[in-house]
């Protein structure tokens, strides 16, 4: 845990002592490129291993009850038994993380009063799913936000989530939900980390490091926008120079911005590697992508060798003589075979 | 490869999706200067360039508690201890300042989208329009 924080805050300081000490074209310039290129390529790669991976078994999660006789109801959107079933189900899944919607957790209450004593109990457990819903839902929305940086003229449509964000008029420059809510959400899933033991015996450097990375983000974009500010103009300017490959100097843009987009850089280089790949990884998991049909339709292992078969008329064909000579009974006679 | 069709139907979505910032750049014009027209008769700000630049709208939403809030109409600058109105119609946009809208506060805030809710009060300097 220790550690990744380490990692994040030095990745920040070489940032920043870095746009300081005049290597702010390899923060800015090099960096960034490299980033996108390996960010986009290794989810290409990514997304090919994936897909060339076989599926052995039909493996599809089974969240209820199957299609079974028409008397006995199935559970159509937890498990679908056909391709638009799963559509319906994924379409769930990545809008609204019906998975972990579903979540449950158990603990032991000590002295209950229908034991007499210590009691298993199960309950839903709504925390993750929501605080992860809030999350990406932030995450997108000042992500579609950053598309100001990007274009010119600015879309109205980024305008209206901008004014729908900032609708409270708090502060100017406005301050947007959205921003706050995601700082809240992160903060959420690095203390649930923390706090469970279970969840925190189990989890490692790679859980850790991209929610510090993500809050360094957030923290800095949040910083830079209310606090320690830059000129945006010239952030504009900068960024619109990145994008149509002819890049300008820094000039006097805020150091912490080259830390922001450090972190963003390490972020997308990291991207492809990590768990923060579910994003297409959803799509090829055999557990959510397929149909379970397998009491309906016969699964291929797709690795199992050509079958090789012997069917009975060419069995007979091969050894009509011999059946003939034992009396066997025979499809084709040996003298009806020779015509 | 399995699935070939979707896959790649897949792979091309992401491209296009997340390689958007460099091409849909492309779609309207490039930017690359503000384009504010500076007043012609002062040479200062009340403070100086950068902090103007960068936290104006901090400044001026300090001066709006100030004002209405304190009942304190002063500002001293920390540029050279001179004394302000505090008013963004008789010392910001007042004649001979900022007074040209169109050229010097829309320049900046069109282009980065910020649609500040100053004028929802304030009148909209008119000069030069």
């Amino acid at each position: 845990m220790l550690a990744s924080l380490v990692l994040v805050l030095l990745i920040a300081a070489i940032a920043w002592i870095g746009a300081g000490a005049g290597l702010a074209p390899f923060f800015g310039v090099v960096l960034p490129y490299v980033a996108v290129l390996v960010f986009i390529g290794g989810m290409i790669w990514r997304m090919y291993y994936w897909a060339k991976s076989p599926v052995p078994f039909c493996i599809p999660t089974t969240g209820g009850q199957e299609k079974s006789l028409d008397f006995i109801k199935q559970a159509k959107l937890d498990c679908p038994s056909s391709t638009w079933g799963v559509i319906k189900r994924m379409f769930l899944e990545v809008f609204l993380f019906r998975s972990l919607f579903r979540n449950t957790a158990a603990d032991i209450r000590e002295n209950d009063p229908v034991n007499q004593g210590p009691r298993a109990i199960y309950y839903s457990s709504k925390w993750l799913w929501c605080f992860s819903l809030l999350f990406h839902y932030s995450v997108l929305v000042i992500v579609v936000r950053h598309f100001r940086f990007f274009m010119e003229p600015v879309p109205v449509v980024i305008t209206w989530v901008e004014t729908i964000d900032g609708i409270m008029q708090f502060g100017s420059p406005r301050f947007y939900w959205t921003g706050g809510l995601a700082l809240m959400a992160l903060l959420f899933l690095l203390c649930r980390r923390l706090w469970d033991h279970r969840l925190r015996y189990i989890s490692l450097l790679n859980d850790y490091f991209p929610l510090w990375l993500l809050l360094g983000i957030v923290l800095s974009g949040l910083c830079l926008r209310y606090f320690d500010k830059t000129e945006i103009s010239q952030v504009k300017i900068y960024l619109m120079g990145l994008t149509h490959f002819s890049p300008v100097a820094a000039g006097a843009i805020n150091g912490l911005f080259f830390v922001h987009l450090t972190l963003v850089c390490v972020l997308l280089l990291y991207f492809p590697f990590s768990k923060l790949a579910h994003m297409p990884g959803i799509f090829f998991s055999p557990t959510r992508n397929m149909a379970t049909d397998s009491r309906r339709v016969r699964h291929i292992n797709p690795w199992n060798p050509p079958k090789q078969y012997f069917t009975y008329p060419e069995y007979e064909d091969t050894y009509r003589e011999a059946m003939a000579e034992a009396g066997l009974p025979l499809e084709k006679q040996p003298e009806k075979a020779a015509e | 490869m399995y699935n070939a069709k979707a896959v790649i139907i897949g792979m091309v979505i992401f491209v296009a999706v997340f390689s958007s910032p460099f091409w849909l750049g492309w779609i309207g014009q490039d930017y690359t200067k503000t384009g504010v027209v500076l007043p012609q008769n002062e040479k200062t700000c009340i403070e100086d360039t950068e902090f103007m630049r960068a936290q104006h709208m901090r400044l001026l939403n300090e001066w709006r508690d100030k004002a209405l809030r304190e009942e304190n109409r002063v500002y001293v600058s920390a540029l050279n201890g001179r004394k302000w109105n505090i008013s963004l119609q008789n010392t910001c946009t007042s004649s001979g300042c900022h007074s040209n809208y169109t050229e010097f506060c829309e320049k900046c805030h069109v282009a980065n989208s910020v649609y500040p809710y100053c004028w929802t009060c304030h009148i909209i300097p008119t000069e030069g329009k």
